[in-house]
Parts: C-alpha cells; sequence; structure tokens
C-alpha cells in the first residue's frame, strides 16, 4: 500500500515542469539524489581544477616562458590544489559513500537526512565563496584576488603583512564553511552504518565499502577537526589582533605546519581509503571470487587510520625537527607500508584463481593496483627522512603525491563510476567509449606523472612560474605537458560517455554485473525507498547466496579459514 | 602453461623490471658528470650529500626489488586469470583467505621496514649530530623575499646572493656551518650537490653543514614557496681553494671603493631612495632591506642569480626591475636617463 502511494508520487514528479524539478533537487534530503549532487558538483569542479593545471603546464612547457605572470601562476597552484583536494575529491567521495552506503547496508536513507543536505549544501557554497574571490578579494587596496598562499598556506605568508586584501580570508572561510559540511556528512555515515543496519548484518557481515567509509568518516572528524581550528586561528590572527602565527610579534611559523599536517596526512588517507573500497568491491564482482581475507583487509584499514595520526611531521623533514623527532616520524611512516602492503597482496590473492573479466571498472581498479604500488613505493623513499632532505617540496614529491591522488584514487573512482552508473541512471555506458578514456587516460597519466619524478632528481622545486634553461629540466617538462593534454582528452571522453549514455544508453535490469552487494537487488535507479521490504542478510554476500543456495557463503565464512 | 614456463616467465619480468628502474638511476648517478644537470642530488661533492645518496640507493634498490616481485604478481594474475574463451559459465572457486599466507605477507614487509628503518636512522644521526669542528667556517644565511644575505661574523663579511665558502680537504676537513635564518617568511636553502634542503623560518633557526671536496661553483635554488619570485630566488654558492677563498675575504674586507668621477652617481645613490635598503659600507647608505652593496662588482649575478651583473643589466634593474623579475621587492626608482647613467657609472666602480 504504502509503496504505491511513493510509486505513484514519483511518476507524477517525472512530468513535472523543470523549475519544479530544480525545486526539488534543490530541498531534496534523499540520500541518492544528494550523492548525485555531491558527484556533479565535484566533476563541474574537476573540470575547473584541471583548466587550472592546463594553465600551469603551458607556462612550464620551456623555460622563461611568459604565458601567465607569476602572480597568476602562484594563484593557479594555490587555487588548483584547494580546489582537487576539497572540492573534487572529497565531495566526489562524500557522494558515492551518500549514494551506496545506505544501499548496500539495506538501509532506507541515511540516519539524518537533513543533517545531509545541510552538510552538501556548507560544502557546495565553500566552493563557490573560495572562487567568488576572483571577483571579491581585491579589498580596499586593490590587492590580491585568489588566493596566492599555495593549498597549505604556510604561516606567515598568510599574514596581514604578506596577504594584502581579502585573498587569503576567502581561502581561510571557504575551507571553514565546507570543513564543517565534511563533519556533518562523517558523523552522518557513522550513525548510519552503527544505527541502521538491515537485519542480521552484524559489522563482521557488512561489505567492506561500509567498513572502509566508516574509518574514513573517523578520520574526517579526527583530521577536519584541527584544520578548522587553525583556520579559525588564522583568522583571529589576521583581524582580531591575535599572534599565533604571526612570526613579527612572537607567533610561530612552526605550529601552522603541525595544525595543517596534522588535518593534511591522515587527509590522504581520507581521500584513499574509500578509493581502497572500491576496488575492494570491483576486483571480487570482475575476477568472480569473494574478497579474499576479509577480517585482515578491515584490520589494515583501521589500522592504517590509526597510524596515519602518527605520521603528519614526515611533511616537515626539511623544516629543522631535531634528529629524535625526524627518527620517529620515519619510524610511524614506514610502518604504514605494512598494512598498505597487506592490502594489495589481498587484492592480488582475491584476482588469483578467478575469471577475469576485462570490463572498464575492472581495467580501472588493475590500474589503481599498478600506480598505487609505484605510489607507495616512492612513499617509502619519500619516508627516509634523509631522502625527503632532497625530494621534499621538489618535482619528486608532487609526481608522488599525484600518483597517489591521480593514479590511485582518481583511476579507482573511475573504476566507481563505470561500475555504479548502470545503477544511479538505470542505463548502461558505452564500453567502447569506457575503453578509450582508460587507454587516454593511462597514457597521459604516465606520460605526466613518470616523467614528472625525474626533474626532481635534478633539483627542480616546485611552485616555481618559471625556470633556468641548462638545468636539464626543459624536455623532461615538455614531455609532462604533453601527458597533460593526454589526460585532458580521457576527461572528455569520459564526460561525453557518462552524458551520451545517460540519454541514449541501453536500459540495465537492477543486476547487471552479477554481484553479490544489496545495492544489486534493488531496481537501476532504486525507488526514492530503496527497498520495498527491508532485506535481511546472512553473510557478507547475500546476493551469492541467493544465486548459490546449494553453495551459500554463510556456511564457509566462518570455517573456510584454516 | 606448464609452472616452469610460469616461473622462468616471471623471472624474465622480475629481471626486466629491475633494469628499467636501475638504468635511469644508473644514467643519474655518476659524480663526475655536470652535463646532465648541474643540481642533480645524485652527483654529490659534500659529505652529507654523498650519506644522503648511499641511502637513496639502498632505498631504491630495495623498493625496486619490491616492485619487481609485486608487479610480476600483477602480470601474471592479468595473464593467467583474464578470462578464457572456452568458459564453462561457472564460477572459480571461492577462497575467502588463508591465515599462514597472510601471516607471511605482513611479517615479510615488517622485516623490511626494520631494516630501512635501522638504515635510515644511522644517516640521519650522521648528519643532524655531527659536531661543529672548530675550525669551521661559519655562515648566516638569512632569507629575504626574494634574495639571499650571507653573514661571516667570524670574518666580518656581509654579503649577498653569491656564497664563498673553501673547498675541504678530506685530511683536514674545513667544514662550513650554516645557520638559517629568515626575515620574513619560509624559505630553503637547496643546492643539491653539497646537501639536502633545510628551511629557513622566521623565529626559529636551524642550521645545516657541509664539506665540498670539489672546487667549482654549485647552484640551487629557493626550495620553499615564499611569495610571488619565489622561481628567481637563486643559489649559487662558489667553492674555492683555500688561498682564493682567503683572497676573496681580503677583498671584501676592504671599505668601498670611491672615487671622483662618479661623485655625480654617488650622490644621486645616497640622496634618494636607494639607501633606504642598501648599505655600502663607509657611506651615508646603511639600508638593510635589500642586498649589501659595498662590493657589488665582485659578484657574477644581480637580482639573486636572475641575471648576469653587467652595467647594462644594473641600469635595465634600476630602471625597471620587474622587467627582469616581476614582483621583486625592488621599486622602479624613476631615475631620469642621465641620473640612471650616473648611478649605474657609480655602482659599476664598487668592486
Amino acid at each position: 500500500m504504502a509503496t504505491d502511494a511513493i510509486t505513484t508520487l514519483r511518476a507524477d514528479t517525472a512530468s513535472l515542469p523543470f523549475v519544479v524539478k530544480l525545486h526539488e533537487w534543490v530541498t531534496t534530503v534523499d540520500h541518492k539524489r544528494l550523492g548525485i549532487l555531491y558527484i556533479v558538483y565535484a566533476l563541474v569542479f574537476l573540470m575547473i581544477g584541471g583548466v587550472e593545471a592546463a594553465v600551469m603546464r603551458i607556462q612550464l612547457i620551456r623555460p622563461h616562458n611568459n604565458f601567465v605572470s607569476p602572480e597568476v601562476f602562484n594563484q593557479m597552484f594555490t587555487m588548483h590544489g584547494t580546489t582537487m583536494i576539497f572540492f573534487v575529491v572529497m565531495p566526489m567521495l562524500f557522494g558515492f559513500a551518500n549514494y551506496l552506503v545506505p544501499l548496500m547496508i539495506g538501509a532506507r536513507d541515511m540516519a539524518f537526512p537533513r543533517l545531509n543536505a545541510f552538510s552538501f549544501w556548507l560544502t557546495a557554497f565553500g566552493g563557490i565563496l573560495l572562487y567568488f574571490s576572483f571577483l571579491g578579494a581585491n579589498g580596499l587596496y586593490g590587492d590580491g584576488t585568489a588566493p596566492d598562499v599555495g593549498w597549505f598556506a604556510y604561516a606567515p605568508l598568510t599574514s596581514k603583512t604578506f596577504s594584502l586584501g581579502h585573498s587569503t580570508d576567502f581561502w581561510t572561510l571557504s575551507l571553514l564553511v565546507s570543513g564543517f559540511g565534511s563533519i556533518g556528512t562523517a558523523v552522518n555515515i557513522i550513525a548510519t552504518i552503527f544505527c541502521m543496519r538491515c537485519p542480521g548484518m552484524t559489522l563482521a557481515k557488512m561489505p567492506l565499502l561500509a567498513w572502509l567509509n566508516l574509518v574514513m568518516a573517523v578520520l574526517v572528524i579526527l583530521a577536519v577537526s584541527p584544520l578548522s581550528a587553525a583556520q579559525i586561528m588564522l583568522a583571529v590572527d589576521r583581524y582580531l589582533g591575535g599572534h599565533f602565527f604571526d612570526t613579527q610579534a612572537g607567533g610561530s611559523a612552526v605550529i601552522w605546519m603541525h595544525f595543517f599536517w596534522i588535518f593534511g596526512h591522515p587527509e590522504v588517507y581520507v581521500l584513499v581509503i574509500p578509493a581502497f573500497a572500491f576496488a575492494s568491491e570491483i576486483i571480487p564482482v570482475f575476477s568472480r571470487k569473494a574478497i579474499f581475507g576479509y577480517p585482515v583487509m578491515v584490520a589494515a584499514t583501521v589500522c592504517i587510520a590509526f597510524i596515519s595520526m602518527s605520521v603528519w611531521a614526515h611533511h616537515m623533514f626539511t623544516v629543522g625537527m631535531n634528529a629524535n623527532a625526524n627518527t620517529f616520524f620515519v619510524l610511524s611512516t614506514m610502518a604504514i607500508a605494512v598494512p598498505t602492503g597487506i592490502k594489495i597482496f589481498n587484492w592480488l590473492a582475491t584476482m588469483w584463481g578467478g575469471k577475469i573479466h576485462f570490463k572498464t571498472p575492472m581495467l580501472f581498479c588493475i590500474g589503481f593496483l599498478f600506480q598505487f604500488l609505484i605510489a607507495g613505493l616512492t612513499g617509502i623513499m619519500l619516508s627516509a627522512a634523509p631522502f625527503t632532505w632532497h625530494l621534499g617540496n621538489s618535482y619528486f614529491v608532487v609526481a608522488h603525491f599525484h600518483y597517489v591522488i591521480v593514479g590511485a584514487i582518481l583511476f579507482a573512482t573511475f573504476g566507481a563510476f563505470y561500475y555504479w552508473f548502470p545503477k544511479m541512471a538505470g542505463k548502461m555506458y558505452n564500453e567502447t567509449l569506457g575503453k578509450l578514456h582508460f587507454w587516454l587516460f593511462l597514457i597521459g597519466f604516465h606520460l605526466t606523472f613518470d616523467f614528472m619524478h625525474i626533474p626532481g632528481l635534478l633539483g627542480m622545486p616546485r611552485r616555481i612560474y618559471t625556470y633556468e634553461p641548462g638545468r636539464g629540466w626543459d624536455t623532461l617538462n615538455l614531455i609532462v605537458t604533453i601527458g597533460a593534454f593526454f589526460q585532458a582528452a580521457g576527461i572528455l571522453v569520459f564526460v561525453a560517455n557518462l552524458l551520451w549514455s545517460y540519454f541514449h544508453g541501453e536500459t540495465v535490469g537492477s543486476d547487471p554485473w552479477d554481484a553479490w552487494t544489496l545495492e544489486w537487488s534493488t531496481s537501476s535507479p532504486p525507488p526514492v525507498y530503496n527497498f520495498a521490504i527491508t532485506p535481511e542478510v546472512r553473510s557478507r554476500r547475500p546476493l551469492w547466496d541467493l544465486k548459490h543456495p546449494e553453495d551459500p557463503d554463510w556456511k564457509y565464512e566462518y570455517m573456510e579459514r584454516s | 602453461m606448464g609452472i616452469t614456463g610460469c616461473s622462468n616467465w616471471r623471472m624474465r619480468f622480475a629481471a626486466q623490471a629491475i633494469v628499467l628502474l636501475y638504468v635511469p638511476v644508473a644514467a643519474l648517478a655518476d659524480p663526475a658528470d655536470r652535463s646532465l644537470s648541474p643540481t642533480n642530488i645524485f652527483a654529490p661533492v659534500s659529505t652529507p650529500a654523498h650519506s644522503i645518496m648511499g641511502l637513496s640507493l639502498f632505498v631504491l634498490a630495495v623498493t625496486a626489488g619490491i616492485f619487481a616481485i609485486v608487479f610480476s604478481l600483477l602480470v601474471y594474475c592479468v595473464v593467467k586469470f583474464g578470462k578464457p574463451v572456452d568458459d564453462n559459465g561457472r564460477e572459480p572457486p571461492q577462497v575467502y583467505g588463508s591465515n599462514q599466507v597472510e601471516l607471511a605477507w605482513t611479517v615479510i614487509p615488517v622485516l623490511i621496514v626494520v631494516v630501512l628503518f635501522l638504515a635510515t636512522a644511522r644517516v640521519i644521526a650522521s648528519i643532524q649530530k655531527a659536531a661543529q669542528p672548530r675550525n669551521a667556517i661559519r655562515v648566516v644565511a638569512i632569507g629575504h623575499q626574494f634574495w639571499w644575505e650571507y653573514r661571516y661574523p667570524d670574518l666580518k663579511v656581509v654579503t649577498a646572493n653569491e656564497l664563498h665558502i673553501p673547498v675541504s680537504d678530506p685530511a683536514h676537513p674545513t667544514p662550513t656551518f650554516i645557520t638559517l635564518l629568515s626575515a620574513d617568511t619560509d624559505h630553503s636553502f637547496w643546492v643539491p650537490r653539497l646537501d639536502g634542503k633545510t628551511d629557513l623560518i622566521p623565529n626559529h633557526p636551524n642550521s645545516m653543514w657541509m664539506d665540498p671536496q670539489l672546487t667549482g661553483l654549485y647552484l640551487g635554488q629557493c626550495a620553499q614557496y615564499c611569495g610571488t619570485q619565489h622561481a628567481k630566488m637563486l643559489l649559487r654558492v662558489y667553492v674555492q681553494s683555500r688561498q682564493d677563498f682567503d683572497h676573496w675575504v681580503a677583498e671584501q674586507n676592504q671599505p668601498a671603493h670611491t672615487s671622483a668621477p662618479v661623485s655625480e652617481g654617488q650622490h644621486i645613490f645616497e640622496t634618494t631612495a636607494c639607501i633606504n635598503c642598501h648599505a655600502v659600507s663607509g657611506t651615508g647608505a646603511d639600508g638593510r632591506f635589500g642586498p649589501d652593496l659595498t662590493h657589488l662588482m665582485s659578484r657574477e649575478t644581480i637580482a639573486s642569480g636572475a641575471a648576469p651583473n653587467t652595467p647594462e643589466n644594473l641600469r635595465r634593474w634600476t630602471q625597471n626591475p620587474d622587467s627582469i623579475k616581476p614582483g621583486s621587492k625592488m621599486p622602479a626608482m624613476g631615475l631620469s636617463d642621465q641620473q640612471l647613467d650616473a648611478v649605474t657609472a657609480y655602482l659599476a666602480t664598487l668592486h
């Protein structure tokens, strides 16, 4: 009866005029719509951040180039970094978490739907505030437009003395606002996972994606809070006569670094753990095997989260900490390689002995594995503090973290896009375009970021708007720039594929991948209420049990391990 | 594919991967070769840079080994378990985990981490805990937006942008110990062939040391974003024989050169805003905001390495600094052509 009523409502909305539909989207508290809003928002900012990257790459295509002024270049790298971290990757991952977590745990919505909407709109306005700086940050003296202090905004460059006008204020406030949005979403994810799992789904039977997003949400609260505190302190310094970071009045520049990186390092795991989550769902389905070592995967994730809280100062090996502090952070940083290694081995073991289907989502996950392996290994190099005395703040570090964020996180996220697109849109994406996207992006990625390591080894620091000829950097920078255009082409194919498939794709049923988790048990796209009848599960792969009544998982999950 | 076939194939792949990683490193790691890049971290000429390279090569070897193994496993999985064409449509056997295997790939990485950690800790201690010998040259380097000030407290020398230090004979080391300070924002001192980088942070004195064993000019640049012209805050370190270094110090200790033919330029210099920022010892000019110009002409470059120190460039720099280094803190002085000529002539006598 209730089902009928809701269905009727939905049928009605399909024929409503645009303004009414728009109003529905703006006022929605449905986790799926908010998830899609997050994702679309992130895609828009991905384009903007990409254009900023392209401007930088054109400027660096040859030494002493004059494509943009140093002022503009400095704004570009600040906006590119801030945008990509806070307004692309985080909202994108929050979007997927929002969409998928309730579906995968058999819930009808998030625990706090209105908090969910509030958090999204905070994040959304944070991004708009940041970009309004191009128009509004001139201040009384016409100084500055967009922020130009770098995405980690080291003090005292952010003080009134060195940053006139309001550019730094726009940066501070936009991150403060979106930070509260992130904390709201994190609280929501935690509450949803703890309180709203369907009958039978104990924590040990939750899909890995839910587990990993739970850990991510806890890290968001732990990491974003100190960042918000630091932003407030910075605002107090700039407007209320505080001297936290004002070195000219006895404040400490190093305290800012500690505050920023105690956010900044866990943040890396906030971003990469959801990418692990995608891989942990996609690799089993396309290898046709259960995930290998589920309890160890969970334990490794929790372990990574714990250790990630104690490694922040490896971003500060060059700031003159004493030998003992440096040694401690070397150890803690290297230690994180162990649980991370376990995850890579478990994914490989999942593929081992399976029947691998090379669909686009799986291709992106294989790319993720390969690039995450290299990113991890360059991470080990950087954890050796003396090596970082050279590599820190060089192009090697830039290449390393782009390997993590693009090579690992973005690749896994593209995998997630293709994997869940049929669920979200009810249409299948175009496989040929998907593969074209994969190969273009793979080639572009490796042209850009493989070659970017080498100028770092040859002494090229980051954040320079131009460089001297004769340092051996010229050809390498040219190759890096060429790669950027391959990546741009890949992204265009990706967006074209999403749009084309949304309107003209082949309609799919509820379970196009023959998958095993609960989101595939409801229609594509799922109805507003997700499940007409609350599902009940007995194992980690409820749909496997359904499809293989002769050989269900729940018989084995606790016995098979010897 | 038989088991022998597989392992041969894997071995070949592993070998290829190692070669792939090692060729570029080997090409970079040639101390004598400066043609590749004057700022190559794998061409050290000083003890700290040497120790860092030793550690770096060890870490590279270990990570290359790990890469070879894991990458071959990945390729093997993709090739071997790619869905065969004659698929029987059945699901493969479901394996949920294995305690033994998972324990193995936990314990082995732990052992590798222990080894890497000990090797790293040793190098950190050897560089950071090195004692300063009595005969060390002491230098105070002060970072400014966007230039370097160098003070030698024992030798009473003040100069800018071009650091001179003596070569250090391994038998009788005369290392240089540098105290790193900042007058404004954060900077970082990085001359890759001499040492890793250390930041210059206001209110937070740092230090570093180097004992270059080969004379020559070593390049680098500021490695911590410090504002608009971070890119043209270049570093030049002249490592000289002891004799040449002592000679340079003696020259720097001379009072500023003055001569009658350029008195007009000197008068303009001393009666305009120039002296608010620049010092010329023995004259009325005692500004501290910009570089000390007492021995300006003993330097090969101006604007912190951005341009060669020629009279034409000096004139251009005085007239319109933005044409060489847009965003530098040096203002355009608004002098007439005649005044510019006179000031340039004066500056050109400051040997």
